[in-house]
């Protein structure tokens, strides 16, 4: 019912949207999250705290579980040295109805930028790194769930 | 007995810490997750210059997210990070 997965290897979009539709309802939802180009990114490093962070995923999960009627959710983060373009993170949530998957699949994507202990560090094409710092837009988004009482 | 905490780092604070893990023993009257850090500012001023913005940090004692205030209480292993930048 849940999958959770956090490594280096990419994952396949396709197959794990097919796990998920086959483990019942209708309405599959996804959201896929990839290196951003944004002019002279080189690379990005994503960290991470391993021993906290497959916990801090299947507790997302299981609250969107308790709060939509869902049959699955995965989600899959990547961590390590990624290029332009390459996938970062996946969630797949699968329902009878189309607003259950949606609407977790969002929710998951808001408390995962806000809870879940990754960290993402830029190269610049001149060679200058970065840690990305946290946006109030993503705690907005995160905050907007918690006044829902989820 | 002493109690002892392992501290471990992350993303800039590690980096700039220099350390990825250290384990200390817990003086006397070292409670909760602000007392560890005054301990820590106390033996070395590079700590100071971390810790000095609690607000720009975030702090998990065996793996649940806590407060500066939080209790070490039985935990073993307190993380010490900047805010995350998942997804």
């Amino acid at each position: 019912m849940i999958k959770i997965a956090v490594g280096r290897e990419d994952f396949d979009i396709g197959a794990e949207t097919l796990r998920v539709a086959g483990q019942g309802g209708g309405a599959i939802a996804s959201f896929v999250g990839q290196v951003r180009d944004d002019g002279n990114l080189a690379s990005l490093e994503l960290e991470h705290y391993p021993a906290m962070t497959d916990k801090s995923l299947r507790e997302i999960a299981e609250t969107a579980l308790s709060e939509w009627r869902l049959h699955a959710v995965t989600i899959v983060h990547r961590v390590g040295q990624l290029a332009v373009g390459d996938n970062i993170v996946l969630v797949v949530t699968g329902s009878d109805h189309r607003q259950a998957a949606i609407e977790s699949c969002s929710f998951i994507m808001d408390r995962l930028k806000t809870v879940a202990p990754f960290w993402k560090k830029e190269t610049r094409t001149d060679g200058a790194t970065k840690w990305i710092e946290e946006r109030a837009s993503d705690v907005a988004a995160s905050t907007k769930w918690k006044k829902q009482g989820k | 007995m002493t109690r002892s905490l392992t501290i471990i780092y992350f993303a800039w604070v590690r980096e700039r810490l220099g350390i990825e893990q250290e384990r200390i023993a817990l003086g006397e009257g070292v409670e909760t997750i602000d007392d560890v850090l005054a301990m820590l500012m106390d033996r070395d001023p590079a700590y100071a210059e971390i810790f000095s913005d609690v607000g720009k940090l975030r702090f998990a004692l065996d793996q649940d997210y806590g407060l500066p205030s939080s209790a070490i209480g039985s935990a073993g292993e307190l993380a010490i990070f900047p805010p995350v930048t998942g997804g």
